[in-house]
């Protein structure tokens, strides 16, 4: 059953040297995530949740145990199979957008194609798709310091689903909104995630989106306190 | 994907206009000061070849050894035939003969009495053979202040500020007196012709410049010259070159113990010129070598702001999936666009204010008032090759180097710490 898993985290620690000693982040975490998971990490700050997000992310190597996000180990990657993991397979959502200023919400949607090196037509149809999802076509000549937090995190939503990746992560995406717009995001992400199929893995601890969430995996002082699967019909 | 950078260059003011104003400034700086450099060591060097040293400059050892006293007495005598064989031997240099003398000029009043008196420096060049150029290499005419340069013999021109001293205008007569080349009185009566004004504080503070063959009969010097001047039909000195002709022509023309037979002097042999040719190398040099460290810090320091201030994008494209060496070497193409374009514009920015300072000059008179040097007193730039390449080393390679230097850090992040660093 393991290999229709999208992550399978086994007995992993993570500890950081702190002076002389080090500091356990994450302790003895075993889950697995299947595909097309809507999950959140939950915990309160120091959790250990961002910690997490980074190593499923490729972003950071554990200290002990295991990592596999879609087959790869990731304390077993070079810089550049990182890299090439986060470019084909991976989407990043962040708390503040880190859109590109200068450039126009289609060539910010774009950038992630153009490391893939697809052809001016695919990009085009692919950043097109991106935007219908999140409902912003009319904007596609606007620059982010031109639109609303609501529609910055949707192009951001945009950037991180234009290339279909299998895993998007990310890291309280909804902090810098207001209940309106989060909720628009959310379900924005909602729909992405049932009509791809794509697994997301959010780190929160908003309630606004902890009440989407399919799975709710609480995380306190690095351990896994509690493992919740919400069923359709709760 | 360039595409995309070059988009993100051109708009981002900060990462372009901004940078590019800054290098132009530098390479701008830089180009116009070492035009404005050359120029100024180059006018002093030629002000003192053109009224005094040539670019060398033949006379017996004897006036060599005593030159800062003008001693005619030690002339070179037939010194026609000399010259003749001087300009058979080195045809690709211009020679002439000069007189230098010391006297005092006596202004009359009507009834023959002195009205005025004072010293002059005098000067016997070649104005009326019709067969040098002395007139030119001097820029007499444009030097005129007023009245004509001299057009027969028994006239001469003094300097406008002399004149004024004398009080003496075009038409008056002058008296010369100093000493024959055998040591007795002289005395001989010029015409002034018209007053000049060098812009050499040195010349223009007192000075009588005649023919050379008036100053002959004056001084009692047939077929003698204090001296013979050579000078590159180029226009250019070149001090390598003055040494070994003058070495050359030593070994093969002065006689031993002879303190009459003639020898050759470059430029930088005489008096205390070559210390000045060593040391303007040198200060050119040190100079434009601090000039372009100085703007190679500042540019360096523009191009690793530059990439600090980039960490945001850097860190969102690492996340996305960009590699660091594909970053890095992304960041290196646009400093290398960046240096390039603030080179090119600098550069021709520096080289108009050069032309500017070249063609109209920068009179420092007034701070050449009783300079005993002669030097010039209207400072030019000089335009060389290396104006046209010298910026583009602060330019591009410091530009580039700054944001090497900056993106060390992107190899040194911790990719770990995106997240918490593009919340921040």
């Amino acid at each position: 059953m393991e290999s229709s898993n999208t992550i399978i985290i086994k007995g992993l620690y993570k500890r950081f040297p702190v002076g002389k000693g080090e500091f356990t982040a994450l302790s003895d975490i075993n889950l697995n995530f299947a595909q097309g998971e809507f999950t959140g990490l939950i915990g309160p700050s120091g959790s250990g949740k961002t910690t997490l997000l980074n190593i499923l992310g490729s972003l950071d190597v554990p200290s002990a145990g295991e990592a596999l996000v879609l087959g790869n180990s990731i304390g077993m990657l070079s810089a550049r199979e990182a890299a090439n993991l986060r470019k084909v397979s991976l989407g990043f959502i962040f708390q503040s957008y880190n859109l590109l200023a200068v450039h126009t919400v289609y060539e910010n949607v774009e950038f992630p194609l153009l490391l893939l090196k697809l052809s001016a037509t695919e990009r085009h149809k692919m950043v097109m798709d991106a935007l219908e999802w999140v409902g912003l076509t009319d904007k596609i000549k606007s620059k982010p310091p031109q639109l609303s937090g609501g529609q910055c995190q949707r192009v951001a939503i945009a950037r991180a689903m234009v290339k279909k990746p299998s895993l998007v992560l990310a890291d309280e995406p909804t902090a810098n909104l207001d209940a309106a717009n989060s909720h628009h995001i959310l379900k924005t992400m909602e729909t992405l995630n049932r009509e791809l199929k794509t697994t997301f893995v959010f780190a929160t601890h908003d309630d606004k989106v902890i009440s989407y969430l399919r799975r709710k995996v609480f995380l306190l002082d690095g351990r896994i306190d509690k493992d919740e699967i919400i069923h359709p019909n709760s | 994907m360039i595409k995309f950078l070059i988009k993100g260059l051109l708009r981002d003011k900060s990462r372009s206009r901004l940078p590019i104003i800054v290098v132009s400034l530098g390479v701008m700086l830089t180009v116009f000061m070492h035009a404005y450099i050359t120029g100024f060591m180059g006018d002093t060097f030629e002000m003192n070849a053109k009224f005094s040293t040539g670019h060398v400059k033949v006379m017996t050892r004897a006036y060599a050894e005593n030159l800062s006293q003008l001693p005619i007495d030690l002339a070179l005598t037939e010194s026609g035939e000399l010259l003749t064989n001087l300009r058979i031997n080195y045809p690709e240099m211009e020679w002439t003969q000069r007189i230098q003398f010391g006297g005092l000029i006596d202004a009359p009043d009507s009834t023959g009495e002195t009205r005025s008196q004072g010293p002059a420096i005098g000067l016997g060049i070649d104005l009326l053979s019709g067969n040098g150029n002395e007139s030119e290499r001097l820029n007499l005419s444009e030097s005129l202040v007023q009245g004509r340069l001299p057009a027969k013999a028994g006239e001469a021109m003094l300097s406008d500020d002399f004149a004024k001293k004398l009080n003496v205008i075009p038409g008056d007569d002058v008296t010369l007196i100093g000493s024959t080349m055998n040591g007795s009185m002289s005395m001989y009566n010029f015409i002034v012709s018209g007053t000049v004004r060098f812009g050499v504080e040195i010349m223009d503070r007192g000075s009588i410049i005649a023919d050379i063959e008036d100053i002959r009969i004056a001084l009692d010097m047939e077929d003698a010259s204090g001296e013979i001047l050579g000078f590159e039909k180029s226009g250019f000195y070149e001090n390598e070159k003055a040494e070994t002709m003058s070495a050359i022509f030593n070994s093969n023309t002065s006689e031993g113990d002879d303190e009459y037979s003639p020898m050759m002097k470059s430029l930088s042999q005489q008096g205390n010129m070559g210390q000045y040719v060593q040391m303007s190398e040198l200060w050119s040099a040190y100079i434009s070598l601090i000039f372009i460290f100085a703007m190679s810090l500042v540019l360096w320091n523009a191009g690793l702001l530059g990439g600090l201030r980039r960490y945001g994008e850097v860190g969102i494209r690492l996340a996305i999936g960009e590699e660091k060496g594909h970053i890095y070497r992304s960041m290196i193409l646009e400093s290398f666009f960046i240096g390039l374009a603030g080179s090119v514009l600098g550069t021709t920015i520096g080289l108009f204010f050069a032309w500017l300072v070249q063609t109209y000059g920068i009179d420092i008179s007034g701070m050449m008032k009783g300079a005993s040097m002669m030097m010039p007193s209207t400072i030019r730039a000089r335009i060389t090759t290396p104006d046209f390449y010298i910026g583009f080393i602060p330019g591009v390679l410091s530009t580039v180097f700054g944001t090497m230097l900056s993106g060390i850090g992107i190899y040194r992040r911790q990719t770990a710490t995106l997240f918490k660093e593009l919340e921040a």
